[in-house]
């Protein structure tokens, strides 16, 4: 019966990514620039943007999807379904926010917002097909949250690439990210800019 | 004052994931550093982080969270055998935790070999593994 029971399910499951059906998530810590990726993504292929982007953590505070997004490389043809995900933390301090320059009640209500928020994306892990997980160079990358999201994408084996993105920042430095995660694909590039984003295209082919 | 509670991972090894991480999430929540010797599971980890968010409010606001894993480190002949007896013993749970409360700890920086942890009173305190 279990037998029956799992051809049946990779067959769904590979009718489903056929019709482009396949939930290609991004990750992170906050302001790592995930929605600025996505807004990259977006405009290369679809025109428009995904979300807004701001200095301030956590801008993204909700889950966002952008569906049937197809990519094209050398003749392939790869269709998703793009999910961007507010970033992960294991504090939040509306004070920092007020910092930033924010009124008190904004920021408070910000910070709510972002707790759900860090809730629904851990809740979101398990719909996932591939994770793109987006790292700030700049960071030290050997932070607890990085290698708690990359080591439960791994226990659940879910297919993951890492991106070390602001290559365009003079302290960005992709070689701490390879060395923290040597068992993964580390592709350096500047979302902002664009820089080398043909290459993160290309691994995106790789990984799904 | 700076205030370290050593907990060994026997003192929660027979309570449920949930009641691991509300044992340590309520001694982080009295304004301690909770020094697990030991670590959670990554499933664990995770639902640390959304007990935690669930828990922030004017007074909490949130935790300050590495894990040294033994399991990451290379190593060769002896070691290897030495890490399989302990993870045989200790059912895959070696390691050291650190989980300090957001107004304490201001960060935790990690490498493989070290945690630095700096404290918002004092200035710098060194874990050294």
């Amino acid at each position: 019966m279990k037998f029956f029971k799992n051809i049946l399910k990779r067959f769904f499951q590979r009718v489903f990514k056929k019709r482009g059906n396949v939930k290609l998530g991004l990750y992170g810590p906050p302001n790592g620039g995930k929605t600025t990726l996505a807004n990259r993504i977006c405009q290369d292929w679809l025109g428009e943007d995904m979300g807004n982007v701001s200095n301030i953590a956590h801008e993204t505070r909700e889950i966002q999807i952008k569906e049937q997004i197809t990519i094209k490389n050398n003749g392939n043809e790869l269709s998703f379904n793009l999910v961007d995900t507010p970033g992960i933390a294991t504090r939040i301090d509306y004070e920092e926010f007020i910092k930033s320059g924010m009124k008190e009640k904004a920021a408070k209500n910000r910070a709510k917002e972002a707790t759900k928020g860090v809730i629904d994306s851990i809740k979101w892990l398990d719909d996932m097909d591939a994770v793109v997980v987006v790292l700030d160079a700049t960071k030290d990358p050997y932070s607890q949250v990085n290698i708690t999201i990359i080591g439960n994408l791994q226990a659940r084996k879910i297919p993951v690439l890492l991106v070390a993105n602001k290559m365009d920042l003079k302290k960005a430095k992709i070689k701490k990210v390879e060395a923290a995660f040597p068992q993964y694909d580390v592709i350096g590039i500047s979302a902002k800019y664009g820089d080398h984003i043909d290459n993160f295209y290309k691994a995106l082919f790789k990984l799904v | 004052m700076l205030t370290l509670q050593i907990v060994p991972y026997s003192e929660i090894a027979e309570l449920s994931s949930v009641g691991r991480i509300r044992k340590l999430l309520n001694i982080a929540k009295e304004n301690k550093i909770v020094l697990l010797q030991g670590r959670l599971s990554k499933d664990e980890e995770t639902e640390l982080i959304k007990a935690t968010m669930e828990e922030i409010n004017k007074d909490f606001k949130g935790v300050e969270l590495a894990v040294i894993d033994p399991q990451n480190e290379k190593s060769a002949g002896l070691g290897i055998i030495r890490k399989g007896i302990a993870n045989v013993l200790l059912g895959n749970r070696q390691g050291l935790t650190v989980i300090g409360p957001a107004s304490v700890v201001k960060e935790i920086k990690k490498d493989p070999t070290k945690i630095e942890l700096l404290t918002k009173d004092v200035k710098k305190k060194k874990v050294k593994k």
